[in-house]
């Protein structure tokens, strides 16, 4: 188990946004986390990833309580998140933005570093461009190629595919499984032939609680699945 | 390397005018020298970090009365550096507070603080001077050895400081960490999700400038001989805050540029005319309406890149 | 004169409430309304009561005109961005300050009060003058709470401030509303500086303690809060206690300072406000 939670609970006025969750990684996998929209997905990633509080429940990372860790001590732990909007530095260099991932996590030759990162993810032409001025899917990569320079052991996506196109997709997937078993991959994830291409395990969120756990041929046969997402 | 050469060529043009400049602009250019390591250090928080405050001149007050009333009883080699660390100091404590503010209220909070800092020193009469401030003697201005009432050295001096926190200033933006306090002004969330703890840097990037302003009025103190309570008014908050939109905030040399420029349009306006103020005032507007990225911000824009 | 600073923080605070304008020039509306009200009163004939009077009228429209188009020229150009508008609002106090230092002069000057009377009570002699102030004032605070949560006007400003797109939708001319506000909140300042310079003298640095003074209000009030501003302008503009605080040497005035910047930091919904 590379992250283990219990009991998470999150309250906004009245409205139970997540309520006595429990949710376990394995190391390695690439865990999906699906559920119609307003179940809770963003607020659950959050409060994992520390950008929400926690109101009640623990959290543990390969072994360490970090239920109360303030997210960028957990950003240095291991646990990197990508935003569902998309956020770089628009008004810096391709290079740059990279740059400061790599930096985080310690390197001894910064510049080489940086464009391995670049070339991993294929923006190593772009690297002086400014990186408001890239297409919308190449800021998206941008993004995840920051989260991956992290070196994270968990990476949090929150809807990565959205709005890019096939060939984008496709080169997403591959990416996403060539940092596995190294990095543990959790995803929030609405195009359902990601999930069943990628993950190991689907989790499904419905009204802020766990309807169902498993892995995809499981899920997919799921009856209280079927009927409150897969539209039955 | 363009960018280190150029930074040099301008200490190196700034030793040399000295052999033909007048008296008169002899002084003030020792006079902006030192004012713009004030901007320097205004230019570290708001051009670089985003954090835009109304209360340095707080800071800038620190330096030059800790400075100031240490030098009655030691040595300005002393006395110097306790200045710079008040003024660091000074900067750590109001940043422990107001950092937890942003935006609108960081410049109120700043402000506010700034002005019970004035205040305070008007109250301390008897040990501050109160509005009138006091004179410094002139052996109390001796700093090993040079005597910093005569003209040569005090030009040499303020070069000296101004070089290398000029130097300084060049190697913090370039360095890791001067990549950072930019990523927090260009999205702080972004920057917390790579692991960048955003109070801490912004702290860190407020005592540095507060270093900046600290020396900057330790060593205005000791050069010009006068410590007064107008330094810690509302106006010195605002003054660097207008050279550095000037030259062009989040450039090095920026901050040197506005200030030389403001000195000497005030110096002008003011032989013509009384209203010194309404040409702050006018540049202020001037500036935020039609030149928001000052003068080296639009030279950067239009292709020069590499300008740091 | 707690009454007419209480009028200036409500300015200070529509145009903050409304805007999201920290109009640090504030002062200098105030200023100018006390130095229009010399002009006035020197150059009209007549008693001094129909002097007052016209400047009651005149000196607020003026500085609100002035205000109108600085928000025109100057506030609008810069979409209304919280930290440059600041920045602007500075450059226009020095603007401010200066014009009324070249053509007013560096002197305060007295106004004569529009009447003479003491009221003896038993235990203090009062002026009749300073109670009026204070029914004036009240009377124009309660004009405006009526404006603000009855009026059609009101309503407008309060759709503008809680959601400009929409309002803007919804066919309400944003920039009029803005421009208006601004003047409003300049002509309410000049109006507290008409009434009280009988009692204090016109001088071109009289802004200062006035904005320091509407700062505390609206921030003990809530940022932003119309509300919570009017409450704490009164609360405070009525108890004697915490203006005599502000009257008081200077270390009253460093703690107030410093109890300000501490609300602000701690308690940013302000001290009265609900929460955020």
């Amino acid at each position: 188990m590379i992250l283990e939670a219990r009991g998470l609970t999150r309250h906004f006025g009245g409205l139970r946004a997540i309520h006595a969750v429990d949710f376990d990684l394995t190391q390695g996998e690439i865990h999906a986390l699906i559920g119609p929209n307003g179940a809770g997905k963003t607020t659950f990633v959050g409060l994992l990833s520390g950008r929400i509080p926690v109101e009640a429940g623990t959290i543990r990372f390969a072994g360490d309580d970090i239920t109360r860790l303030p997210a960028h001590r957990r950003v240095r732990l291991g646990i990197a998140y990508t935003f569902q909007i998309t956020s770089i530095y628009p008004r810096l260099s391709v290079h740059d933005n990279l740059a400061l991932a790599v930096q985080q996590r310690g390197a001894a030759d910064l510049g080489r570093e940086t464009l391995a990162a670049l070339e991993r993810v294929g923006l190593a032409g772009r690297a002086a461009q400014e990186a408001g001025t890239l297409a919308y899917g190449h800021q998206r990569l941008l993004e995840i190629a920051m989260g991956l320079a992290l070196s994270p052991r968990l990476l949090i996506l929150d809807e990565p595919t959205q709005g890019l196109a096939n060939a984008e997709i496709d080169a997403f997937k591959a990416l996403v499984r060539s940092v596995v078993p190294e990095t543990t991959v959790l995803l929030i994830e609405h195009n359902m032939d990601v999930v069943m291409d990628l993950a190991d395990r689907i989790t499904v969120l419905n009204a802020g609680e766990v309807l169902a756990s498993g892995p995809p041929a499981q899920i997919r046969a799921n009856e209280a699945v079927q009927t409150a997402y897969l539209g039955g | 390397m363009k960018a280190l050469a150029l930074h040099l060529a301008l200490i190196g043009a700034l030793l040399a005018v000295q052999v033909v400049l007048p008296p008169y602009h002899y002084t003030n250019v020792a006079r902006v020298m030192v004012l713009a390591v004030y901007a320097m250090g205004y230019n570290i928080a708001f051009g670089y970090t985003g954090l835009l405050s109304l209360g340095h001149a707080l800071f800038f007050a620190a330096g030059m009365y800790a400075t100031g009333l240490a030098v009655h009883s030691a040595p300005a080699l002393l006395a110097l550096p306790l200045g710079m660390l008040a003024g660091a100091a000074m900067a750590l404590a109001v940043g422990l507070l107001a950092l937890r503010t942003a935006g609108v209220a960081f410049m109120i909070v700043t402000l506010m603080f700034a002005q019970a800092g004035y205040l305070t020193i008007l109250y301390y009469g008897p040990v501050t001077g109160g509005d009138e401030g006091f004179v410094l003697a002139r052996e109390a201005r001796m700093l090993a050895g040079l005597d910093l009432s005569a003209d040569g050295p005090r030009y040499l001096t303020a070069l000296a400081i101004f070089g290398v926190a000029l130097l300084a200033n060049l190697a913090l933006v370039r360095s890791g960490f001067g990549r950072v306090m930019v990523a927090m002004r260009e999205n702080e969330e972004r920057s917390r999700m790579l692991g960048y703890d955003p109070f801490r840097t912004k702290l860190i990037a407020l005592t540095l400038s507060g270093l900046y302003s600290g020396t900057a009025g330790a060593a205005y103190a000791l050069m010009f001989g006068y410590v007064g309570a107008s330094f810690a008014a509302i106006q010195y908050s605002i003054l660097p805050l207008l050279w550095v939109l000037l030259g062009g905030a989040g450039t090095v040399l920026g901050p040197f540029f506005g200030a030389l420029l403001m000195f000497y349009l005030i110096d002008l306006s003011s032989s013509v005319t009384d209203a010194s103020n309404l040409v702050v005032g006018v540049a202020l507007l001037v500036l935020v309406l039609f030149a928001p990225k000052g003068i080296l911000g639009t030279i950067r824009e239009r292709g020069a890149r590499w300008l740091p | 004169m707690a009454a007419v600073l209480a009028l200036t923080a409500v300015g200070l605070s529509l145009v903050f409430g409304v805007m999201r304008v920290v109009n640090v020039a504030h002062g200098e509306f105030f200023m100018l309304g006390a130095v229009a009200a010399w002009f006035v009163t020197s150059w009209m004939p007549g008693p001094p009561w129909l002097g007052f009077v016209a400047t009651l009228l005149l000196a607020p429209l003026a500085v609100a005109a002035v205000a109108a188009l600085a928000d025109r020229l100057v506030l609008k150009r810069l979409n209304y961005d919280p930290e440059a508008t600041i920045v602007a609002t500075i450059g226009l106090l020095y603007i401010l300050q200066q014009a009324a230092l070249s053509l007013y002069g560096p002197d305060a000057r007295p106004v004569p009060a529009p009447f003479e009377l003491r009221l003896q009570l038993p235990w203090f002699g009062y002026s009749g003058y300073k109670l009026f102030v204070v029914a004036a004032a009240g009377l124009v605070l309660l004009a405006v709470w009526l404006i603000m949560t009855r009026s059609r006007i009101g309503l407008v400003m309060r759709a503008t401030q809680i959601d400009r797109p929409t309002a803007q939708a919804f066919g309400i001319d944003v920039d009029r509303v803005y421009a208006g506000v601004f003047a409003m909140g300049a002509g309410l300042a000049a109006i507290a500086a008409v009434l009280i310079v009988p009692i204090q003298q016109a001088h071109y640095l009289m802004g200062g303690d006035p904005l320091l003074l509407s700062f505390i209000v609206v921030i003990i009030g809530g940022l932003g809060s119309l509300r919570g501003t009017l409450v704490a302008a009164l609360l405070i503009g009525l108890s004697d206690g915490v203006i005599s605080v502000f009257y008081a040497p200077t270390l009253a005035k460093i703690l107030a300072t410093l109890f300000v910047a501490l609300v602000l930091v701690f308690r940013p919904q302000g001290l009265f406000g609900a929460k955020a």
